[in-house]
């Protein structure tokens, strides 16, 4: 009765040849294409790169005033602007400040680009049936696949550094802007639609005037998203050799330090708060126009 | 700039419209007559139009009229061709729309129709303004044209000062004359009106009709309304065709519907109209075979009028002019009070 509580498994020599096989074929291509892909993420690079040097060598009374003046401009709100001042200079007084940039840095650098290329991709599932199954589940697989996985691939092709780093943390925090975008235009309503219809809109000025902007409260949720779980990726980024609070907070994990944890730990939190109270805002402003005020 | 068009007609000849998957396959069975149950039972289709054909001419307006799920709504959007016919044609001044490309297509919604909705369908996150220019804008009319334009049609349509406000900061009736700012900034010789005043109180309603009937009298364009009131199409209608589960019953003008209803269907309708204000002289006088009687009134006067002008002058007697003043019949006080309260059956009529 042994086949009855021992799965029958391929067999060892089988699954070995198999894992020897992919590893082998992976090894390969990484030696063979390795550096041309490093080269096309280049630009990428030079985009991470400066955009730490800018926050870490930018005087930080001028770091403070340009937060205060984004913050302000996204929210409309003095109780949001004064808060998150108190959190950055909170962070600068812990002796926080640079890591705190670099990891700001970091998280400006991987948003921008998921909007980059979370967006076309979202209006791509929502115009076609097919690209949305074709889509959906390569998106549970990001969301749930454990980063450490494909960070994998991602050293052996590019090393340890930032760029991986990167990759990993969009990789994990691109598909709520993707799904949104997609479900923002799948909502938009029909009979707004039918009316650009019928004064004659291409298609692209149906995207353009109608479906993006009514979509555009859903969006915003989708970037706010996709922040939130940029900022949650920074530790496990830290692993890779992306510097910032993540660094930190690995080296008090590795030492026991718990002071240290905690610190770093509520400063990622702080910046958390800072970009979602910022982000939310702006997205209810967004709303304003299509609430019901007269009945 | 208020351009006379001539107007242009349309006429719709031989339409079927049949959804479901595969609605190709049931067109022939359904032209060979078979009906909208069976199709359903047996097929799973559903048959929306049948065989309608219909001449609105030009500059004036028509209207369609039928309860919900009768097809009026479908019917009209095959006019610009938001829905696309299974079979038939829509002749629209030479052109068959049918036969248009996607980029034809989209040249004359541009150029030749302009459209009103039930709900509104403006655009939350633009002002009227931005609204009104809509269609100009798609078209890629420079921009001061298109604010000209668009500001001449909301004074016009009673918005002057609300031109940066937002949908949403206004109630229904002005949404809806923002819609109709809309569609005439558009300057199109075709008006298509969905419901487009169902959606709005009785009182806002009536306005909103003299605002059309108003307007009408100015641009002279062909517009087709769909209402699912008859008051409202008698008001409004030109010329009315009435829907029945995707069929045309009956289509005349709103004396020929209300005096010779078709079948049950239609009397159960005018049954609750006005009559006094629907049926004019012309319809209920006796030809001219004596003399004429009494004091003159037009042709055109509605019976309530009539009524009205004949006992304040207590005369008992008139005849009928014509816009010359040429006496064509004479006319009872019984006789127009009679047509006034008789509901007549359509087997009557007969």
């Amino acid at each position: 009765m042994e086949w009855l509580t021992e799965f029958p498994d391929l067999g060892t020599s089988t699954l070995r040849n198999i894992r020897l096989t992919v590893d082998g074929a992976f090894r390969e291509f990484t030696r063979a294409y390795g550096e041309s892909i490093e080269l096309l993420f280049e630009p990428v690079k030079w985009f991470l790169i400066n955009s730490e040097d800018f926050m870490t060598e930018t005087p930080w009374p001028l770091i403070l005033l340009i937060v205060a003046v984004l913050v302000w401009l996204a929210s409309r709100s003095w109780k949001i602007t004064a808060g998150s001042m108190i959190v950055l200079v909170a962070i600068g007084l812990f002796g926080m400040w640079e890591d705190t940039m670099k990891t700001i840095a970091m998280t400006f650098v991987a948003t921008v680009l998921a909007i980059i290329f979370g967006i076309p991709i979202g209006i791509g599932m929502s115009r076609s049936n097919r690209i949305q199954t074709l889509f959906n589940p390569i998106l549970d697989i990001m969301q749930t696949m454990p980063s450490f996985v494909y960070l994998i691939p991602v050293i052996m092709l590019f090393g340890i550094g930032k760029v991986p780093g990167l990759i990993a943390v969009i990789i994990y925090a691109i598909p709520p802007i993707i799904r949104l975008t997609n479900l923002g235009i799948r909502l938009v309503d029909k009979d707004v639609l039918e009316a650009a219809d019928a004064f004659g809109s291409s298609n692209w000025q149906r995207l353009k005037n109608v479906q993006m902007p009514l979509a555009l409260p859903t969006i915003m949720a989708g970037i706010n998203q996709t922040i939130m779980m940029a900022l949650a990726m920074v530790v496990v980024a830290s692993m890779v050799g992306v510097q910032g609070l993540g660094q930190q907070v690995l080296r008090a994990i590795n030492n026991q330090y718990f002071t240290l944890g905690v610190l770093n730990g509520l400063a990622i939190v702080g910046v958390a708060i800072i970009f979602d109270r910022a982000s939310q805002a702006y997205g209810k402003r967004l709303q304003r126009h299509t609430e019901v005020v007269h009945g | 700039m208020a351009e006379q068009h001539t107007g242009i007609g349309i006429s719709i000849k031989n339409l079927y419209k049949i959804f479901g998957s595969d609605p190709a396959a049931y067109i022939d069975d359904v032209k060979a007559g078979m009906t909208k149950a069976e199709l359903n039972d047996k097929h799973n289709h559903v048959l929306g139009l049948k065989d309608i054909n219909i001449d609105m001419p030009g500059g004036g307006i028509q209207v369609v009229m039928g309860l919900s799920g009768s097809g009026k709504s479908t019917l009209i959007r095959h006019i610009n061709r938001l829905i696309d016919p299974t079979a038939g044609e829509v002749i629209v001044g030479d052109e068959d729309v049918v036969k248009m490309n996607q980029l034809e297509l989209r040249e004359f919604r541009r150029h030749r129709t302009a459209m009103v909705f039930q709900k509104f369908a403006l655009l939350p996150h633009r002002t009227v303004l931005e609204n009104s220019v809509y269609g100009l804008e798609i078209q890629g009319v420079p921009r001061e044209e298109q604010e000209k334009q668009a500001r001449r049609w909301i004074t016009r349509v009673g918005l002057e000062g609300f031109e940066d406000n937002y949908p949403n900061q206004l109630s229904g009736g002005m949404q809806q004359r923002v819609g109709l700012a809309r569609a005439l900034t558009n300057d199109a010789p075709i008006l298509l009106m969905d419901e487009a005043f169902s959606a709005l109180d009785p009182l806002i309603r009536m306005d909103m009709q003299s605002v059309l009937l108003d307007l009408q009298r100015e641009i002279r364009k062909t517009v087709v309304f769909i209402t699912h009131d008859l008051d409202e199409a008698l008001r409004l209608g030109d010329r009315i065709a009435i829907l029945r589960d995707g069929e045309v019953v009956q289509q005349g003008s709103k004396q020929e519907i209300v005096l010779r209803p078709a079948d049950e269907y239609i009397s159960s309708f005018v049954r609750e109209v006005n009559r006094g204000r629907v049926i004019s002289v012309e319809m209920v006088m006796t030809p001219l075979s004596a003399e004429p009687q009494g004091m003159p009134v037009s042709r055109e006067t509605v019976l309530e009028v009539a009524a009205k002008t004949m006992t304040d002058g207590g005369e008992p007697m008139a005849h009928v002019v014509d816009s010359s003043g040429k006496p064509i019949g004479n006319l009872d006080i019984n006789q127009v009070i009679a047509a006034m309260v008789t509901p007549v059956d359509h087997a009557d009529a007969a």
